[in-house]
């Protein structure tokens, strides 16, 4: 009973925690206080804490490695950044066309994550963590050759080149190829990234605290015997990774519509990003969504932080981005801590 | 009680990354290491504050490199000489690793800094989403690089090179008109903005002269190592002019492997191929007779190219590449524009971009990499591409 509702408190916090820094923020906006870096930085901040939170779902909860979630976010970003581009002039309220927008990036993103799961899921461990990687890179090698545009005849979408569209002289391209998708209005705000962070912060521990959270677990920790209590490992496999791939798919919808050109880039999409968003999960607490969220915004602001520092920037980064993970996950680090926190409560206890 | 100290510790932390990023904003610049020697007496209204941003890390970080160091010389240069309507020139330079987002993030953290003027971006991706910045907060912004159309759909951003399909469609009719070849085989990186603009007006441009492409094949930024397989296609197709519209450290490759298979076919490139006689462990020989279209060559013997290059040289230790000389010139262009306009430093940066670009329309510039500049309101510039030849290891001009 204690340890429920200890557990409570716990999703309570987290969720303080994000509400009340974006009070502190809104609170340094409204008296001009923050630098314009900072600003710009907001949303992207946003992106990677949702796409930290989806991914923690698989790895955390499913218990798979998957490397291909920068695909899912590209997946998110492109359809709903071509429904924006598209519905520009004919729906004008802004906040109406995101919500569409979102709602069509996730679920293209969701079904997306069902497709490939439905192959995948039977493979486990680093068999799947490769096959997903795989399927990321596919994502984003499609997206480099797709040509998309509209004129007066109706649609025309081609995988060679922007020729072979024929789009006529009042045509407009779409999505040029690897030129990806430019003119996406500015949609995101801090305020909608922070409700989505919220909303899927939600979404992530009423699952994880339900009968099907406890499946999905089950699965992680033995599926054989899961299997023998009449779990069906199959269904609950295919709902976390479709669902962490929809988080991943809004996260996606954010990043899209804060800047006005969208490619696939390795930078962005690619296996690295993949990689990054692990980083994030590995660091902030495998299974631990505020921790997540927390470690994605610091390893996000770090190498801005550091422009100071002109050349030296992304070494000193990496330096401390080993130092961070060795300082939360290196044995001896993790006993020094222990030692460090009884000599607190100690002195606590004692004062 | 143990995650609750966790979480405090993270809260602190995070409060104080926050409070760190503002502290950095609220000081003066003078804090902040800069890539400038001048920016460190920076003051407000007394100097010229003039940001870049480009690559100096990562894949593209040769590019960033190359404008960064130029656009210091030009600077430096501006600077001994009385500086622009008597008044100095700071520069700040920040990485955005060819990523929009952090492009974005440079630029906003030059704002922090002060800039009034930017030259920048230097590649084409990253340069659309500042460029969108940019005219919402009416700063003047000039690129040297970023070549393709969308950078310069907002009436306050200018180009200094010339755009994508400008070159495509040149080199197109400047192979029909000398005669170059009549079977042409293109390769091009599909993952690239820039190659892929080029080819797309080059393949217009080139049915419209009657020439006849016959193999067009890809690559892209992750197969951009091996390309003996377009090279075939090229081969078994009888092309007897091969178009390479993409950078040199590739160009350098297909040279090599065409060597390999012994395939002479005639090559010709645009103005990314500049700098592969200068790229490390090329044999400059296999660039014997490949032609291309350059706005710049580090060889020529005018007064300027021949004074920039032994200066880049000294101080760099390297010869100036293509990037280096459209970022030496984007300063001057600035420069010009800005005694044209008669701005002065304590105009706020939005004034100073109305009076700089209703100036730069007005402006003809002669510099490294073209005489007799001009612009169009639209940001595009008017410069004639020079047609060079390899020989012996140096550009031959083939006109």
């Amino acid at each position: 009973m204690f340890k429920k509702n200890l557990k409570k408190n716990n999703v309570f916090v987290t969720y303080a925690i994000v509400v009340v820094a974006y009070i502190v923020v809104e609170a340094l906006l409204l008296t001009g206080n923050m630098s314009s870096l900072m600003q710009g930085l907001l949303v992207p901040l946003c992106t990677y804490s949702l796409c930290a939170v989806g991914l923690n779902l698989c790895v955390g909860y499913l218990g798979e490695l998957s490397l291909g979630h920068a695909g899912f976010m590209c997946i998110g970003a492109f359809s709903s950044a071509f429904f924006s581009v598209v519905m520009q002039d004919a729906i004008t309220n802004s906040i109406v066309r995101f919500i569409i927008a979102l709602i069509i990036g996730t679920a293209f993103a969701a079904l997306f994550g069902f497709l490939i799961a439905i192959p995948v899921l039977r493979l486990n461990g680093d068999y799947l963590a490769i096959v997903t990687l795989a399927f990321g890179e596919i994502i984003k090698n499609v997206v480099n050759v797709l040509y998309i545009g509209y004129d007066s005849t109706g649609w025309h979408i081609s995988i060679s080149s922007q020729q072979a569209l024929g789009l006529a002289e009042d045509g407009t391209m779409v999505i040029n190829g690897a030129q990806g998708i430019t003119g996406t209005p500015h949609d995101s705000s801090f305020t909608i990234g922070v409700i989505l962070i919220i909303i899927a912060l939600i979404i992530v521990h009423n699952l994880t605290n339900s009968r099907t959270g406890r499946a999905v677990m089950s699965i992680r920790d033995n599926q054989i015997a899961a299997e023998s209590v009449g779990i069906n490992v199959k269904k609950y496999k295919l709902l976390a990774f479709t669902i962490s791939a929809a988080i991943a798919g809004s996260a996606g919808v954010l990043y899209a519509h804060n800047l006005s050109t969208l490619t696939a880039l390795p930078k962005n999409f690619g296996y690295n990003m993949s990689i990054m968003i692990l980083v994030f999960v590995v660091l902030g607490g495998i299974g631990n969504f505020r921790g997540s969220v927390i470690a994605a915004c610091i390893l996000t602001l770090l190498p801005e932080l550091l422009r100071g520092l002109s050349d030296y920037r992304m070494l000193i980064y990496a330096i401390v981005l080993i130092a961070m993970m060795l300082f939360n996950w290196a044995p001896a680090a993790i006993v020094w801590r222990q030692k460090l926190k009884a000599k607190f409560k100690k002195t606590g206890e004692e004062a | 009680m143990k995650k609750k100290v966790l979480s405090l510790m993270l809260i602190a932390s995070m409060t104080a990354g926050l409070l760190a990023g503002c502290a950095s904003s609220s000081s003066d610049s003078s804090s902040s290491d800069s890539a400038s020697s001048d920016s460190a007496e920076a003051v407000d209204g007394e100097v010229f504050k003039i940001g870049g941003i480009g690559p100096v890390t990562g894949a593209a970080a040769i590019y960033g490199t190359a404008v960064r160091n130029a656009e210091q010389i030009a600077v430096d240069e501006i600077n001994e000489n009385g500086g622009i309507n008597g008044y100095q020139v700071a520069l700040q330079f920040e990485d955005d690793e060819h990523d929009a987002e952090k492009s974005v993030n440079a630029y906003n953290s030059l704002k922090d800094w002060g800039m009034q003027i930017l030259a920048g971006t230097v590649t084409t991706t990253p340069c659309i989403a500042v460029a969108d910045k940019t005219a919402e907060d009416g700063i003047f912004q000039i690129t040297p690089s970023a070549s393709s159309t969308d950078v310069i759909k907002n009436d306050n951003v200018f180009q200094v090179c010339f755009t994508d399909p400008n070159q495509g469609t040149a080199s197109a009719q400047y192979i029909a008109e000398k005669g170059l070849g009549t079977k042409i085989a293109v390769i091009y990186d599909s993952s690239d903005v820039y190659s892929s603009g080029i080819y797309a007006k080059f393949k217009t441009e080139a049915e419209a002269q009657g020439l006849e492409i016959v193999s067009e094949t890809a690559f892209t930024a992750d197969s951009n190592t091996d390309f003996s397989v377009q090279l075939q296609s090229a081969k078994d197709a009888g092309a007897d002019l091969l178009f390479l519209p993409f950078y040199y450290q590739q160009a350098a490759i297909v040279l090599k492997q065409a060597n390999d298979m012994g395939y002479e076919p005639t090559f010709f490139g645009v103005d990314g191929m500049d700098g592969i006689l200068t790229l490390e462990n090329f044999d400059t020989s296999l660039a014997e007779g490949v032609m291309l279209l350059t706005p710049f060559a580090a060889d020529a013997t005018d007064d300027l190219t021949t004074a920039f290059v032994s200066k880049y040289t000294e101080l760099y230790g390297e010869t100036p590449n293509q990037f280096a000389a459209d970022a030496y010139d984007a300063i001057y262009i600035i420069k010009a524009a800005a005694e044209a306009a008669g701005i002065d430093p304590t105009m706020s940066a939005a004034d100073i971009g109305t009076a700089l670009k209703e100036a730069m329309v007005s402006v003809t510039y002669d510099g490294l990499t073209g005489t007799g500049m001009k612009w169009e309101a639209t940001g595009e510039v008017n410069k004639d591409p020079k047609g060079v030849v390899i020989q012996d290891g140096v550009y031959v001009s083939i006109d």
